[in-house]
């Protein structure tokens, strides 16, 4: 080369190097927001999708539910808080898709032969997913206030409540960046994401009252992620016990991304 | 002896398997600082796994593998700071722009948000990028991607540079600009570790070969040393007709080279000669054939390709010798050479 960029020495102390770290998460962060931009019908598609289910949901199964629905609850306030779960669930799988991508081209192969902080491939994914997360469950609640939805609590319950479905689905991330690192191909990743969260989102409460399901199903049904972040961000959005879910909402988020973290870092480490 | 130089890369007794494969099997090569190493062999005979562990991106089973002293896998880290890697397959985002994958690589090796940008701007000058420099990769050729993934390996200046079949799939023309900018690499003393599969390459980059197969070193030297052990040219012989072998061979008896013992064709035969004088050799044997009235159909003369060094190396052909046979030389005969298209292996290996 007839110029050279200097010769970089390594970052000196402790507090340099968690500087950088936090530098190329950063960085990759803002990699992964660009592919989105670049690839604007995956966000359209992934909004459209959530909406469809609110509106075939609300229209088509809203008379025959409305019944067993809690007296003066319209189903579709019932229903837009298990949706935005729902559609977080599902884009949750894509963590794994993208990550899976990202092996097989190779550019992460150029990340994992260059001097950046071992994480931080991992960690950009994670938070441009739930960056996209906030962008599509705000879409989606601006539709919803479109077809009749409304918070019935105040603002901050609101946002709490949104907040409860973006801290769900940040910690599901985890768990498909874990399938991300472990499947090959971005084909076998998007099957495993659908086969793994199918049940967990019909047997919840996303769409019905788990009381109206049969004995085993409910018992199930109450204690799974799914439901309790279903309960917790529906009762922030419209009245109700919320106490209980939320803890156990936040018990699981935290569970989750306790055994999900580490595992996906030594995962990624020990590659190759 | 005293050491006057010192060594940038030690690979010892390196063994790595997947699953049942012995991708490598013991390979032993050390790289001087400053020199240029060609690892020279066929599909499969382990050099991007040997770039691989070198990269610290795949840990070996056996064997301990250094880069300026630092082992890769506990003093990853290090090592990475010194190393540059352009893979068999480009390495650069599709979906950003060839500016933006500059500038994003040129940030996380700690360049300032300005520093990255000229560092940049300067790549892609010099690599001859700067007009499609905004547009997506994705929309970029073969030869303009293997370009990028060059230039993205230069950002910081590292110490050793692996390039892994830098030219495989690419036409003559952007064959020739890569080897241009490698050459003027080593000008400026970089070291290079280069894995190829055509001798021509090798012979043109390298000071030292090393020819790997099925996981072994099977042989080192100049390029030079190497040929010596084949013959420094080819004559190729068809006849007309196939039936003639016998009293073409008896023509040619009285020449000074000897068959080389490659029969690929019907009535084919192909004469390696030891000295410099090929082309009075191809005189010779036309005169010899044409006294002995022998058609033939074709009389030409060409360099050893890496299929006439592992024939003699090992007496059997390459897997797919007849292709690299064929390739060998495309660097000099630009014409009728339209470079075939780089087959994409499914995911890259090491997971
Ligand atoms: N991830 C992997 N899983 C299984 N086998 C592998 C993997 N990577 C490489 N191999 C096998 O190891 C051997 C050496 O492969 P390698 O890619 O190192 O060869 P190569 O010399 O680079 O070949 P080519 O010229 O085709 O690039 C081959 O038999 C290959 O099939
Ligand atoms: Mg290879």
């Amino acid at each position: 080369m007839s110029t050279q960029a200097g010769v970089v020495a390594p970052p000196a102390s402790l507090a340099r190097r968690f500087v950088k770290a936090v530098e190329d998460c950063l960085i990759v962060t803002g990699r992964n927001l660009r592919h989105f931009v670049r690839q604007p019908q995956l966000l359209i598609f992934s909004t459209i999708q959530p909406i469809m289910f609110v509106l075939l949901f609300a229209f088509v199964f809203g008379g025959a539910i409305g019944s067993s629905l809690p007296p003066g609850v319209e189903y579709v306030d019932f229903l837009l808080p298990g949706i935005f779960i729902q559609a977080a669930a599902f884009r949750s799988t894509q963590t794994a898709v993208g990550l899976a991508e990202d092996l097989d081209r190779g550019v992460i192969d150029r990340f994992r032969a260059m001097p950046i902080a071992r994480p931080a491939v991992l960690i950009g994914r994670t938070a441009a997913d739930l960056l996209r997360n906030v962008f599509v469950t705000l879409l989606m609640t601006a539709v919803g206030y479109i077809i009749g939805f409304r918070f019935r609590t105040g603002v901050l319950d609101a946002a709490a409540a949104i907040c409860v479905v973006l801290a769900f689905g940040f910690a599901l991330s985890w768990i498909f960046t874990y399938v991300g690192l472990r499947v090959r191909g971005a084909e076998a990743a998007q099957s495993a994401g659908f086969v793994a969260i199918f049940p967990l989102v019909f047997a919840s409460s996303v769409f019905v009252p788990v009381s109206t399901m049969p004995a085993g199903l409910e018992q199930f049904a109450s204690v799974s992620p799914v439901t309790v972040s279903v309960d917790a961000a529906r009762a922030l959005s419209i009245g109700g016990e919320v106490a209980e879910p939320l803890l156990q909402s936040m018990a699981w988020v935290l569970a989750i991304l306790l055994i999900f973290v580490p595992l996906c870092v030594r995962r990624y480490r020990r590659m190759g | 002896m005293a050491e006057t130089t010192s060594t940038a890369a030690r690979v010892q007794g390196i063994v790595k398997r997947f699953g049942t494969t012995e991708a490598l099997s013991g390979v032993d090569l050390e790289v001087a600082e400053g020199s240029v190493v060609g690892l020279l062999g066929p599909n499969g005979a382990g050099k991007t796994t040997l770039v691989r562990v070198l990269a610290t991106l795949l840990r070996p089973d056996e064997g301990r593998a250094e880069v300026f002293g630092l082992d890769v896998i506990r003093d990853a880290g290090a090592v990475r700071e010194l190393i540059g890697l352009t893979g068999q397959f480009a390495a650069v985002d599709e979906l950003l722009s060839g500016r933006e994958n500059l500038r994003m690589f040129g940030r996380l090796f700690r360049l300032s948000r300005r520093g990255a940008a000229v560092r940049a701007d300067e790549l892609l000058e010099r690599f001859d990028l700067a007009t499609a420099a905004d547009r997506q990769v994705k929309t970029y050729s073969g030869g303009m991607r293997r370009r990028l993934d060059l230039a993205s390996s230069l950002i910081t200046r590292p110490r050793i540079l692996f390039l892994d079949e830098p030219t495989t799939g690419l036409d003559p023309r952007s064959r020739n600009e890569i080897w241009s900018v490698v050459r003027e690499l080593v000008g400026e003393g970089m070291t290079l570790l280069l894995t190829t599969q055509y001798l021509e390459e090798a012979d043109q980059l390298a000071d030292r070969i090393a020819v790997i197969d099925h996981g072994r070193v099977i042989a080192e030297g100049t390029g030079d040393e190497l040929k010596d052990r084949v013959g420094a040219s080819m004559v190729e012989v068809r006849l007309e007709e196939p039936d003639e072998l016998g009293r073409a061979r008896e023509a040619l008896r009285g020449l000074s080279c000897e068959e080389h013992q490659e029969a690929e064709q019907p009535g084919q035969i192909v004469l390696a000669t030891s000295g410099d004088d090929g082309v009075g050799m191809v005189a010779a044997a036309a005169r010899a054939l044409d006294s002995a009235g022998i058609a033939v159909r074709d009389l030409s003369l060409r360099r050893p390709s890496l299929d006439d060094v592992f024939l003699e190396l090992t007496g059997s052909a390459t897997a797919d010798g007849a292709e690299a046979a064929d390739t060998s030389d495309a660097g000099r005969s630009a014409a009728g050479d339209g470079g075939e298209a780089p087959e994409r292996e499914p995911a890259e290996a090491g997971r």
